[in-house]
């Protein structure tokens, strides 16, 4: 992951615009989208007509006016909360988009080739792009093979190769062809490439409300309308109260209050915070350079519990490499790692170069000069399924080496008049046994002995499968090997399960059938074959470097192209709805410590006799000074919690991969109790520094 | 408290935890159409019962179906019950000879039987014939009861089954219930009762010469098997006025312990029937220590308030208008456990409660009857509770939440905050409109907080389809029949709509199956958050009205007022 990316959280231009941008957000239309905040602009609206009235006939309250600011603060500070997130998203968008905005585009048209602003290409357009030239939008190549620098999306400076057919034909814009030249066609719409689909995804006007948080809202409305019958029932029982206890009726509940009242009920925490949260996994996504194209996708990658894991580059390292020389009879361990090392010098395969690493290390065999040696290098072909070197050494010998499967050498070897020992044999179906591949080495008519050929399990992926699992989440490794290998290798990584010999389609089904039996399935995949299933799966992560139809299938993109990613994204997911969910509870919770502020101070002279103070005065558990300064607390309290809670809205709730027990646990303790108590504390010290 | 008190209320609960998994075994049975041991004696009665009405009990239907032949069949049974009521003076079975009813009283008594409130604001034994007691009120009390299970029913249904829109057959379901639930349990109480002393008869009133040589006009009737049924079903429409507190109503302390048993019994079993049709009895259990933990935290406040006394009168416990026959222990077990049923029954007048026992009679009800609460709707009640729980607390696990493997999504959301919405939107609008307006404070009998108090619980009474009264209310009137009558209709379809609603929804959905990073419903941590929403959802929104009412009253007796 780049470190250009990571935004800092209290970057000056970011809260300037910002807060600009929360005075913009007062406009009643988009307001409205969010009902717990709308409550409270118009119970704002209300008090300030109090407040105005109040001067007009000549009177003042300070109370009223103190209450109608910190209303208006509260409003403020959602939608800066809303703002700030925005504009991190949109700045960690801008950085990407920076380079296409005024490319020009070499469009051909007909025979011949126009100069066109990149901005003007429309999907299906042909252009020509040279080295030197940067890439006009997302596209495919249809012909030529050219290396591109994608480090203005992943932040990898290594250039990367993009060709036409296979998998590694699709091409982003904003990035730059180094060398070569290709043809590419378009394949997005202008303001329709993923880059803008993401701008769209963080700008609150253009969001579209993911599923849970249209149910979420629903409950916070509910709640808020429950809460606004609780208030506005109120001067009717007080009414009925004040009478009783002998007072009159002109001391009943006034605007000021009640709104007040009904904006500490209503969850104004959690519906401040909730587009925030929402946009800040968008980027969280994207700091790890994954692109979603849907909010909805983050969401399903909480619930995701399957994943299936391609065992290639993401469980393994890629290829298999030389770990050991077991010699045969009569031959030492060096002996057959020079000859292991000479029939590979010229082998260019991954696993020829790591044979000649393990010799060095092993032995220290250094490389020797083909030239000298008059040797000839015996490429590997299908049909003979072995490699080596034919050389003569200065006395004019010929020297045959060569590897390969077991089969080939066995009949090379017998084909010299020599003997295939048994015990090489019985060391073959022993490796093939553990998963490993033996390659067997023999010169002339002498087998030397067995190269050991293994899979690398990655570093620390065992410790994270294990964390999956408590996470409650089960991967299955999708190899093409054999049972056997398949076998092996998932038991030394520590995945739940495997599918051996698999084909594209078995992917597709597999992921059907995990869907019936009630599960949601996480992949990721690079090649057009994968697009089915990417489009199959609740959560399909295309890499960016493969074809443009899997990049159409799934649902996000991976611009590093690292298939480990899916687990990232897996918490990323987690952590946005934990964070939801937080955040609920806390807001809830605080209602307790509210009521315990709000009610003993509009009450407090009910039944009260000459003294002035009644007996519901014994609510007032916090001892706050006076019921107005109760209330202004409890108003006060609720707006400044909405801004100091906005950076654990943007980073998200500290994610542990634990099970859903412990998770809910900890939360519980922090923002269950927390959301309990911190109110009465915090309603408390602003009340005491009021009546400073 | 004296030991005897303690032991038995102890006895009390042991009796009901013990009678739980046997009585809900049998019940899961019988809706599954299983073999169960009432099948050989009244198997052919259920058979005989579909052929003769024209269902086909294989026949199942989707929840807008299942809805409309619920509401069909209550709207019958409300058009009766109303009907015979305007005309019972012309009807037989009337040895007293009693008037036809006013239309507004018909119409809340009607409603009243119908949402299994069972609120009077007559009395029973002066105002309606045998005929209507008997052929209405008596049919609606197993009727209504039967309404209540099948509901439950068609969500268990939803939630157990997947990817289907099938809820059940309606007809099937109280069939079932009626036949092999209520109607034997009725039998066995009734003869018990009868054997205790409760009368059982068509007299009409006997006039007798007491010791003093005065005349004195008894009433008589079919009592216990009306008992019976209003204890079993969490009805709790008395025959008498004075209802369990009447001692042909509850002659002795065994028929007193019998009928407090007999609300509880089948609430506290359905909880089992429920763990076992969703295949789980843990979580059936998980929800009766839920309700278990509420009702014994209020009994217990509430015995503590009555037995610290009144200051005024030096701390004695007050006798005055608790049941003097069985002691306060008994007057206060019964409120809790009436209140929390949703039964509404009395043995003990609940205005005469301390405020603070008072208050716990109304937090139960406000809480929308889900500890324990009425057969049937206390339990799906609870459901949406769980839901409502599951979806603010199973976010925190970082996955979409589930129940049951479910997933809780925006329409659940919105059907179960529509269900919590109808009953606080009846107690708290409905009070307030009584509260400013002549005709709803003509009726109050006390003043002050205590008024307030009558007001309130009255609504909360109607909204919960509780039944049971701040008797000092005279609720007779135009104003009240009708109100009241609206609240309970709110509150009973308010809630079975949403619920049957959400079975519809649920039951379409697939089942995701449980793993380690599946929210967990079934451990002392969910019962905890559980009981936290439902105090904070449930319970905060009555917070200011309750200030107003019992919390005041409780403070000003401690400093020496009384109303």
């Amino acid at each position: 992951m780049s470190s250009k990316q990571n935004i800092s959280l209290f970057n000056r231009r970011i809260l300037l615009q910002a807060a600009i941008e929360s005075l913009v957000k007062l406009n009643p239309t988009l307001l409205i989208k969010n009902p717990v905040i709308f409550i409270v602009a118009v119970g704002s609206a209300l008090t300030s007509i109090t407040v105005i009235t109040d001067l007009v006939d000549g009177r003042f309250s300070i109370f009223n006016f103190q209450i109608c600011i910190w209303l208006w603060i509260t409003v403020l500070f959602a939608n800066f909360s809303e703002a700030i997130a925005e504009g991190r998203g949109k700045a960690q968008a801008e950085s990407l988009r920076k380079n296409r905005t005024q490319t020009k585009a070499r469009k051909i048209s007909g025979q011949q080739e126009i100069e066109v602003l990149a901005g003007e290409l429309k999907k299906g357009d042909i252009v020509i792009c040279e080295a030197g030239d940067v890439i006009p939008s997302d596209g495919e190549v249809i012909d030529g093979i050219a290396s591109v620098d994608e480090s203005a999306i992943t932040g990898e400076s290594a250039p990367v190769i993009r060709e036409s057919g296979g998998d590694r034909s699709a091409v982003t814009g904003g990035t730059k062809v180094i060398s070569d030249r290709m043809i590419v066609r378009i394949t997005s719409e202008p303001g329709n490439t993923f880059i803008d689909r993401m701008i769209a995804l963080v700008e609150g006007a253009k969001r579209q409300k993911t599923p849970n948080e249209i149910a979420l809202s629903i409950l916070l409305s509910g709640l808020s309308i429950i809460f606004l019958l609780a208030v506005v029932t109120l001067p009717a029982f007080f009414g009925y109260s004040l009478k009783a206890s002998g007072k009159s009726l002109s001391e009943n509940l006034t605007l000021t209050v009640l709104i007040s009242l009904l904006v500490c009920l209503i969850p104004t925490t959690i519906g401040g915070l909730l587009s925030a949260i929402g946009i800040s996994g968008m980027d969280r996504l994207l700091q790890h350079n994954v692109i979603a194209t849907s909010g909805r996708a983050i969401e399903a990658a909480g619930d995701v519990d399957v994943l299936l894991l391609d065992k290639t580059g993401t469980i393994t390292l890629g290829n298999r490499m030389a770990t050991d020389f077991i010699p045969g009879d009569d031959v030492t361990p060096e002996e057959l790692a020079d000859a292991s090392q000479l029939s590979s010098l010229s082998d260019e395969t991954p696993e020829g170069r790591s044979i000649v690493i393990l010799a060095k290390e092993r032995f220290n065999i250094r490389g020797r000069d083909m030239q000298t040696l008059q040797a000839s290098f015996i490429p590997f072909t299908a049909q003979s399924r072995m490699s080596g070197l034919d050389f003569r050494t200065p006395d004019g010998a010929l020297h045959q080496i060569r590897k390969g499967s077991s089969e080939a050498i066995r009949s090379f070897v017998q084909n010299n008049n020599g003997f295939y020992p048994q015990k090489i044999q019985d060391i073959v179906s022993d490796l093939a046994h553990q998963g490993a591949t033996p390659l067997v080495v023999a010169e002339g008519n002498k087998v030397l002995g067995v190269i050991l050929l293994k899979d690398i399990v990655k570093g620390g992926i065992r410790q994270r499968f294990s964390e999956l699992r408590k996470m409650g989440i089960r991967t299955v490794m999708i190899t093409g090997d054999n049972a056997l290998t398949a076998a092996a290798i998932a038991a030394e990584a520590g995945v739940d399960d495997f599918m051996a010999e698999a084909r594209p389609e078995d992917k597709l089904r597999r992921i059907r059938d995990e869907q019936a039996r009630g599960h949601l399935v996480g992949m990721i995949g690079d090649g057009t074959n994968d697009a089915p299933a990417l489009a199959q799966a609740d959560v399909g992560i295309a890499m960016n470097s493969g074809t443009q139809a899997a990049r159409e299938a799934g649902n996000m993109v991976d611009l590093d192209s690292n298939p480990t990613k899916l687990i990232e994204v897996v918490e990323v997911g987690k952590q946005l709805l934990m964070t939801r969910g937080a955040l609920t509870t806390f807001s809830i919770a605080n209602d307790v410590a509210k009521y315990f502020a709000i009610i003993p101070a509009i009450a407090l002279s009910l039944y009260s006799g000459k003294s002035g103070v009644g007996p519901l005065s014994a609510l007032n558990v916090m001892n706050l000074g006076s019921p107005q300064s109760a209330i202004l607390s409890a108003v006060i309290f609720n707006a400044i919690i909405i801004i100091l809670l906005v950076p654990l809205a943007l980073k998200g709730v500290r994610y542990k991969p634990v099970s859903a027990n412990n998770a809910l646990m900890r939360n519980l303790m922090i923002f269950g109790l927390g959301g309990l108590v911190a109110p009465f504390i915090g309603i408390k010290l602003i009340d005491i520094l009021i009546n400073l | 408290m004296t030991t005897g008190d303690i032991l038995q209320v102890i006895l009390f609960f042991v009796v009901i935890i013990a009678i739980t998994p046997f009585l809900g075994n049998f019940m899961s049975r019988v809706f599954t159409g299983k073999r169960h041991i009432m099948m050989p004696a009244l198997g052919w009665l259920e058979k005989l019962t579909y052929r003769f009405s024209g269902v086909n009990p294989e026949e199942e239907s989707n929840w807008k179906e299942y809805a409309i032949g619920l509401l069909m069949f209550n709207l019958i049974g409300f058009v009766f019950v109303f009907l015979i009521q305007l005309f019972q003076a012309q009807l037989p079975m009337n040895p007293a000879v009693l008037p036809n009813v006013s239309w507004h009283s018909a119409f809340n008594t009607a409603v009243s039987f119908m949402t299994n409130t069972n609120w009077q604001g007559y009395a029973g034994e002066t105002t309606l014939s045998f005929a209507v007691q008997m052929v209405g009120l008596t049919v609606q009390n197993f009727v209504s009861a039967a309404t209540g299970m099948a509901v439950l029913l068609a969500l268990i249904r939803g939630i157990s089954r997947k990817t289907t829109d099938k809820l059940g057959n309606f007809w099937t379901d109280i069939t079932r219930s009626i036949l092999y639930v209520l109607i034997p349990l009725s039998i066995v109480l009734a003869i018990l009762l009868v054997g205790q002393g409760v009368v059982q008869n068509f007299k009409g009133h006997e006039t007798i010469g007491t010791l003093q040589g005065t005349q004195q006009i008894i009433p008589m009737g079919p009592a216990a098997s009306q008992i019976a049924i209003k204890q079993l079903g969490s009805n709790g429409g008395g025959f008498f006025n004075a209802n369990s507190a009447h001692p042909f109503e509850n002659p002795t302390p065994f028929s007193n312990f019998l009928e407090l048993l007999s609300i509880l019994i089948i609430p506290a079993a359905l909880t089992f029937t429920y763990g076992k049709l969703v295949g789980s009895t843990r979580q059936g259990w998980i929800i009766f220590s839920t309700m278990m933990i509420l009702l014994i935290a209020g009994l217990s406040i509430s015995l503590y308030s009555e037995y610290s006394g009144n200051p005024v009168f030096g701390h004695l416990p007050l006798m005055e208008g608790k049941e003097t026959r069985f002691g306060i222990t008994n007057s206060v077990l019964w409120s809790t456990v009436t209140t929390a049923v949703s039964s509404g029954s009395v043995n003990a007048m609940h205005a005469s409660l301390s405020p603070l026992a008072g208050m716990v009679a109304m937090i139960n009800i406000m809480l929308g009857e889900v500890v324990f609460g009425g057969v049937g709707a206390g339990l799906y009640g609870m459901v949406i509770f769980i839901i409502l729980t599951v979806f603010i607390a199973g976010l925190m696990v970082g996955r979409t939440p589930e129940y049951l493997g479910k997933k809780i999504e925006a329409f659940e959301v919105k059907m179960a905050i529509l269900s919590v919405l109808a009953p606080s939107f009846v107690i708290l609008i409905f009070t307030a409109w009584a509260s400013v307006s002549q005709a709803g404070l003509s009726g109050l009998n006390n003043s002050g907080p205590h008024g307030f108090s009558e007001m309130l619980y009255a609504y909360a009474s109607a909204a919960g389809n509780n039944g049971s009264a701040f008797a000092g209310l005279n609720a007779n009137t135009v104003f009240y029949n009708l109100t009241l009558g609206f609240g309970m209709l709110i509150g009973r379809f308010g809630v079975i709509i949403p619920v049957l609603a959400i079975a519809g929804n649920m039951a379409g959905k697939n089942i995701t199956p449980g793993s380690s990073g599946t929210f967990r419903t079934d451990n002392w941590l969910f019962i905890g958050l559980l009981i936290a929403v439902i105090l904070i959802v449930g319970g905060l929104t009555f917070f200011p009205a309750l200030s107003f009412g019992p919390i005041i009253e409780h403070l000003l007796m401690k400093s020496g007022i009384t109303f």
